[in-house]
């Protein structure tokens, strides 16, 4: 796969993406090391109300919460509830919505207008506010902010697959796989697929970060995993009784949130620039 | 006619989105596990009386009788009433208007008179410092969680400093109420410390609503110019000696506006879903608190009275954009 | 006659990823007033960026100057400041017209619009040191002028034969043809009266039966107003036809300049002699030359055609030839040239 160790080698080059695929390598290794690397593992469901609300010191590095959790110790068991949501929900949302696009793009004509219509509806209402709804209805688990992300994301790549399979379908290559007898199926996920995959793998590590927002602001409202889980969100809602005292509550969860956006939007940057020529970031050479 | 025909099927479709609107918002208001007669009725209510309130709001009928229903009260402005205050939906939904209405367009008028400018400055010293400081602001506009930018701020500027109010529209009593719109009433009254008072409130919650509809202006527009700065016209322009500044602010910008244009709705997009939370943060008296509030009480009419005016107002913002392109842009009418 | 352009030694570079490309390398040409001066020379030898640099549009973070000079009427245009070039000279003195009409107006603007922004700037009614040239997007365009200025942009667009002027100003870029662009194109650059027009393979973008028509626009016009024509092509037979002039680059260097007949009745460089061998001929098949064209970042070193010579020597590899001038008017660098038969 020569290819794909040139991606990878200018990858590492270009500072910006090389920052953003740290940071989100950074994020996994604290997911799956938290008991190890947690000061105070215990401190995630256990409370010790007299150490309530200490500032950062040399024992809690990011100080403690209302209960006294050490808040370092949240936060690094926080970011598994981070992945899991990022991943299960764009992950379900790309499973539905390509296939989706995909048949729809390859048959054209009326079921893949209908099908944008469908999903035209579906983006007509901020994310947010419908998967508010649906988390609302369903009741606060993690579970259920899950199934409300995907539910609301699936058209998002729906329209992006069929636009993009729209675009290949008429290059000879695939009409010349269609002459000679491939069948659809084979069609679409030999020939059409890997075509359109790098426009896909883009989007997805800027839809990780835009999806790790909604669902942050979700805890926020009060509508991701009930407490005690240590949910980022939820944090700094918690946090907002005890201001402006408590100033370094909320500061660790929000700077790990903004952290991991901003490292998957350098990724989804850097993999554009490489994968997607049509839409550069830096200019020609005419000057 | 090209424009004409597009536009017409584009009014075409605005009917049957938001019908297909209401059935999706509809279903989803009414799989809800928890039963609003009963939570309605309170605590000590009868099954009697649970049933009889049940009839009187027609939650007895079948589900699709129900929706037709809604339909016909909905092509006649009618939202109903919202189950906890009794009120009636589109009055409340339109007495907030104004309050949304100038948070959005306070924060469009920040991130175009900022993003803009800031946007072809950049691509005209492309990776020099100013370019690359930018880039680090823009990506952290559009990494940032908006309620947390918001409590900082109010943390900093309202606690710290206090120098701006921590939230609310006004505090005390507003100028006198003649367009629901504060800054146009309190110019109307000519009452300047009036103005300032609600500026000042405006402040927080417009730069935190501003940011990311900023930050993405700034992308679109340095990336237009990038592209368009390199096509032959600039270099014919130039050739011929037009004034630099001339090819720039007046040819390139019109072009790269273009394709900024057509990112409204996005930009839209991104404003309606940050005031949903911003406004809950900064307890701005708008619609966004007002859709928290009403889906965290489950109060699903005006959930659904909501959602089918951000809806509307999504798709009618889509067909001004389409219509806008087709004028700006003359090769669209082909 | 009168020198009006002499470019002299001029040595510039690209960076590019690969290092320093020496795309010109001591190119030297004269044009005099009113005379058609053919360029040619195989692509990517260096004619555009030739033209670009006496227009002072070079890509401006790419290009490094080394050495040399452009003398356009006794002034050395590369101690201009870019400001006063852009308003002294280009579109004024020396105007342009681009190789690819199609993509050299603005597409969002009418074609009435852009004449008129160039008439506005340097029609030759226009008086200088107003103060406007220091606040361009405030500068007005006085009524009177403009009302002048039309009355010549409708006589012009007759001139190229562009039928119906009314019409045509106030259509879009895309809603006429190749041809009617660069007929426009054209008027465009004869409209502020200059000197000198660069037309940088004004006619590659085109259909064949259009070529010939616009060809011989640019030649009768050129004639009548007595206006000078750097005309880059990599076509001989279109040089031959309209030129009264021929100069010829190879590698960033001019290799042979000689008025036409003389060219092509005593071709003297080696390289000449190949690239009119390569003529298309009359049953359609090119014979192309042999070897590649060089590596301009580490090019090869004394004549840099020496890898594709077959006259070369020892001396060949190692110095640049002189110009060495063989009748009035013709000049050639080659230790070997070829020597008409006696
Ligand atoms: N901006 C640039 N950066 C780096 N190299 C460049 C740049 N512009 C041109 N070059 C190189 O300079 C050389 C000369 O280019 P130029 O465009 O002047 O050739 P040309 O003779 O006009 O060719 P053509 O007949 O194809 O138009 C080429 O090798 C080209 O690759
Ligand atoms: S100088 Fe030598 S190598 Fe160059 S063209 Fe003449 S004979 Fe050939
Ligand atoms: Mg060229």
């Amino acid at each position: 796969m020569a290819v794909w160790r040139q991606v990878l080698w200018k990858l590492l080059r270009d500072r910006a993406t090389f920052l953003g695929a740290s940071i989100i390598l950074s994020l996994i290794l604290a997911a799956i090391l938290a008991p190890v690397l947690s000061p105070f593992p215990e401190d995630v469901f256990e409370f010790h109300t007299a150490n309530r609300l200490r500032p950062p010191d040399g024992v809690n590095y990011f100080g403690t919460d209302r209960m006294g959790s050490d808040i370092l110790s949240r936060l690094l068991f926080g970011a598994r509830i981070t992945i899991t949501i990022a991943l299960i929900a764009v992950g379900t949302a790309v499973a539905v919505g390509v296939p989706i696009g995909l048949v729809a793009g390859y048959y054209g004509a009326w079921p893949g207008d209908l099908l944008m219509r469908v999903s035209d509806i579906f983006l007509a209402i901020p994310q947010v506010v419908l998967a508010i709804a649906i988390a609302q209805t369903l009741g606060p688990s993690i579970e259920n902010v899950i199934l409300a992300l995907s539910a609301t994301y699936w058209p998002f790549w729906a329209r992006l697959v069929y636009a993009e399979t729209r675009s290949v379908k008429n290059e000879i290559f695939i009409e010349s796989a269609i002459a000679l007898g491939a069948s659809p199926a084979r069609v679409m996920i030999l020939h059409i697929l890997p075509n359109i995959s790098s426009a896909i793998i883009v989007r997805t590590s800027i839809g990780m970060g835009a999806t790790i927002l909604t669902a942050a602001a979700l805890g926020f409202l009060g509508l991701g995993a009930p407490p005690p889980a240590p949910e980022w969100g939820r944090m700094i809602a918690e946090s907002r009784d005890f201001l402006p005292e408590a100033w370094w509550y909320a500061t660790a969860p929000g700077l790990a949130i903004f952290l991991v956006v901003m490292g998957f939007n350098l990724l989804g940057d850097g993999l554009r620039d490489i994968l997607d020529p049509r839409i550069r970031r830096a200019g020609g050479r005419n000057d | 006619m090209r424009r004409l025909e597009l536009i017409l099927s584009r009014l075409a479709w605005f009917i049957p989105t938001l019908v297909g609107l209401t059935v999706i918002i509809f279903t989803v208001s009414h799989i809800i596990p928890t039963d609003p007669v009963r939570i309605l009725a309170g605590e000590n209510a009868t099954a009697e009386q649970i049933e009889a309130l049940r009839v009187e709001l027609g939650y007895d009928k079948p589900l699709p009788v129900q929706l037709l229903s809604y339909f016909r009260d909905v092509a006649t402005g009618n939202l109903g009433v919202s189950i906890y205050t009794k009120r009636s939906i589109a009055e409340t939904m339109w007495h907030r208007l104004p309050a949304t209405l100038e948070l959005t367009f306070a924060a469009i008028f920040l991130s175009v008179v900022f993003g803009i400018p800031l946007g072809v400055l950049s691509a005209l010293r492309r990776n020099s410092l100013f370019d690359h400081c930018l880039r680090v602001v823009t990506v952290s506009g559009l990494a940032v969680a908006s309620f947390w930018l918001a409590m900082e701020l109010q943390f900093l500027f309202s606690m710290k400093l206090a120098i701006a109010p921590l939230n609310g529209r006004i505090a005390g009593f507003g100028p006198d109420e003649v367009t629901g719109f504060m800054i146009v009433d309190s110019l109307i009254a000519g009452d300047l410390p009036m103005l300032g008072l609600v500026l000042s409130h405006l402040a927080l919650p417009a730069v935190t609503l501003a940011l990311p509809a900023a930050a993405t202006i700034v992308r679109f527009t340095r990336a237009g110019v990038l592209d368009v700065i390199n096509s032959s016209f600039v270099l014919y322009a130039r050739a011929m000696g037009i004034p630099w500044s001339l090819i720039v602010w007046k040819y390139v910008l019109r072009n790269a506006l273009i394709s900024t244009v057509t990112q409204i709705g996005l930009i839209f997009g991104v404003l309606l879903s940050g005031a949903v939370v911003i406004e809950t943060v900064f307890d701005w008296p708008g619609l966004g608190a007002y859709a928290v509030n009403s889906i965290l009480q489950s109060d699903y009419k005006s959930i659904m009275g909501f959602t089918l005016w951000t809806g509307a107002m999504f798709v009618i913002v889509n067909l001004l954009v389409d219509i806008l392109h087709t004028l700006i842009d003359p090769r669209s009418n082909r | 006659m009168t020198e009006l352009l002499a470019v002299r030694d001029l040595t510039l570079g690209f960076r590019t990823d690969a290092g320093l490309a020496r795309v010109l390398d001591g190119v030297n040409l004269t044009i005099d007033a009113g005379q058609v001066m053919g360029l040619v020379g195989e692509s990517g030898c260096g004619k555009t960026t030739l033209a670009r640099a006496v227009l002072g549009v070079l890509p401006r973070n790419a290009a490094e100057i080394a050495g040399g000079e452009i003398v356009f009427k006794g002034r050395d245009l590369l101690k201009f400041s870019p400001g006063a070039l852009a308003r002294d000279i280009c579109g004024r003195a020396i105007t342009f017209i681009p190789q690819d009409p199609y993509g050299s107006f603005n597409p969002v603007f009418t074609i009435g619009t852009q004449i008129m922004e160039i008439m506005k700037w340097k029609s030759p009614r226009r008086v200088t040191g107003h103060w406007s040239e220091h606040a361009p997007l405030l500068g007005p365009y006085p009524a009177e002028r403009r009302r002048a200025d039309m009355e010549t942009v409708v006589a012009l667009l007759d001139a190229v034969q562009l039928p119906q002027p009314a019409q045509i100003l106030r259509k879009y870029p895309h809603e006429l043809s190749g041809g009617q662009r660069q007929r426009l194109m054209i008027a465009m650059a004869l409209l502020p009266e200059p000197d000198l027009v660069i037309a940088d393979e004004p006619t590659t973008a085109l259909d064949v039966t259009i070529q010939a028509q616009i060809l011989g626009l640019i030649r009768r016009l050129a004639n009548e107003r007595n206006v000078a024509v750097l005309f880059t092509t990599h076509d001989l037979g279109t040089a031959y036809e309209i030129c009264d002039a021929v100069t010829v680059m190879y590698a960033g260097q001019e290799v042979e300049s000689a008025p036409t007949d003389r060219f092509f009745a005593a071709p003297a460089h080696p390289y000449t002699g190949k690239l009119l061998a390569s003529l298309p001929r009359h049953d359609g098949e090119v014979a192309g030359i042999p070897g590649e064209v060089p590596n301009l970042v580490r090019p090869p070193g004394g004549c840099r055609f020496h890898p594709r010579c077959e006259r070369a020597s020892e001396a060949c590899r190692s110095g640049k030839p002189p110009a060495e001038m063989l009748d009035p008017g013709h000049s050639v660098r080659c230790f070997h040239p070829v020597r008409p038969a006696a």
